[in-house]
C-alpha cells in the first residue's frame, strides 16, 4: 500500500467522522454580525427607556421585580420591537451564511445532524422564553435579562455536541453571565449587551479565524 | 523493521466501506438515505458494500417503518468496532515506518 492512498484513507475517514457527527457548517462570522447587531440594539433599547421613563426607571426600582405591568408597558412594547428585530435579522444572516459555508464543505444544511442540533437547542430556548413570558406578565420584569443569558447558555451547551466545542465554552459564558447579572438586578441591559453583543463578536471571530477560511 | 499488511483488513480496503465504518464509529445509528447523501454514493454501490460489512459481521441491519416508507437502520458491532480500531492501528503503524524510511 502505498503513501497517498494512506493519506487519502485517514483524510476520508476523518472528513465523514466529522460530517457525520457534528454540524461543521455553523458561520463565524454570522456570529459577529449577531454580536454587532446585538450592541446596536441594546444602544437603541438604552435611549428608548432612558428618555421615554427617566424618574421610576431607576435601578432599584426595576431591580425591586414588583413594578407592574402597566407601568411602563408603551416601552416594553418599543423593547420588544427592537429585540424582535435584532432576533430576526441575526436569525436570517446566520442562515444565509451558514447556508454558504455548508455548500463549501459540501454538508447538507438540513440533515440529520441539523435536525439533532436544533432540537437540542430548541428544547432549553423554548422553555426558557416561555417561562420568562410568564413572568413578564406577572410583572417580574427583572429576570428577563438573567434569565434569557442563562437559558440561552443551557442550549448552546446542550447543542455543542454537535457542533464546534468552542460552542459550549460560550454557553458556559453565557450562563455564567446570567447568574452574575441575577445578583446585579438593574443592569440586565449592560449584561445583554455583554452577553449577546461582545460574547458573540468574540466568539465569532475565533470561529472565524478557525475554521471559517 | 517488517511492515504489519497482514494486519490491515481486507473489508475495509475499499474506500466506501471505510467511510461507512467510520460514521458508524461516531453514530450509533445511521439511515441508508442519510449515508447516500453523506457519502454521495449510488443506492446499488452503497447496498453492495453495506452487505459485505454485514457478511463480516461488522454491522448490524435494523429494518422498521416509519408510517409506510420502509427505514433501514444500520449499527455497528463490536466485532467491526474492533477490526475498525486495528486497521487504524496498523494504517499508523505503516505511516511511522514510511517516515522512518
Amino acid at each position: 500500500m502505498e503513501e497517498n492512498k494512506i493519506h487519502d484513507d485517514l483524510a476520508a475517514i476523518r472528513s465523514v467522522m466529522e460530517r457525520s457527527s457534528k454540524f461543521i457548517s455553523l458561520s463565524g462570522l454570522s456570529g459577529v454580525l449577531a454580536g454587532i447587531y446585538a450592541l446596536i440594539g441594546a444602544a437603541v433599547a438604552y435611549i428608548v427607556v432612558y428618555n421615554n421613563a427617566p424618574p421610576y426607571l431607576d435601578n432599584e426600582f426595576l431591580g425591586s421585580g414588583a413594578v407592574h405591568a402597566r407601568d411602563y408597558s408603551f416601552i416594553t412594547f418599543e423593547l420588544f420591537i427592537v429585540a424582535l428585530v435584532v432576533l430576526v435579522a441575526s436569525i436570517v444572516t446566520g442562515f444565509i451564511l451558514t447556508k454558504n459555508k455548508a455548500k463549501r464543505k459540501g454538508q447538507a444544511i438540513w440533515g440529520k445532524v441539523s435536525q439533532s442540533l436544533l432540537f437540542y437547542m430548541t428544547v432549553p430556548l423554548v422553555s426558557g422564553g416561555v417561562l420568562i413570558f410568564i413572568f413578564l406578565l406577572r410583572g417580574y420584569y427583572g429576570i428577563v435579562a438573567p434569565a434569557s443569558l442563562i437559558f440561552y447558555g443551557l442550549s448552546l451547551v446542550s447543542a455543542s455536541n454537535f457542533t464546534f466545542t468552542l460552542v459550549k465554552y460560550l454557553g458556559l459564558c453565557e450562563i455564567a453571565l446570567g447568574l452574575v447579572a441575577a445578583c446585579l438586578p438593574g443592569y440586565g441591559l449592560l449584561f445583554w449587551a455583554i452577553g449577546f453583543g461582545l460574547l458573540h463578536i468574540i466568539y465569532g471571530s475565533m470561529m472565524y479565524l478557525r475554521y471559517d477560511r | 523493521m517488517k511492515v504489519p499488511f497482514e494486519k490491515l483488513d481486507k473489508a475495509f480496503e475499499n474506500r466506501l466501506r471505510l467511510q461507512i465504518m467510520s460514521v458508524l464509529m461516531v453514530n450509533d445509528r445511521y439511515d441508508f438515505n442519510s449515508l447516500k447523501e453523506l457519502l454521495e454514493t449510488t443506492d446499488g454501490n452503497l447496498a453492495s458494500h453495506l452487505k459485505g460489512l454485514e457478511k463480516e459481521d461488522y454491522i448490524v441491519v435494523h429494518k422498521a417503518f416509519l408510517g409506510r416508507k420502509p427505514n433501514t437502520t444500520y449499527e455497528a458491532t463490536e466485532k467491526g468496532k474492533e477490526a475498525f480500531r486495528q486497521h487504524l492501528d496498523a494504517l499508523e503503524k505503516l505511516i511511522k515506518q514510511q517516515k522512518i524510511n
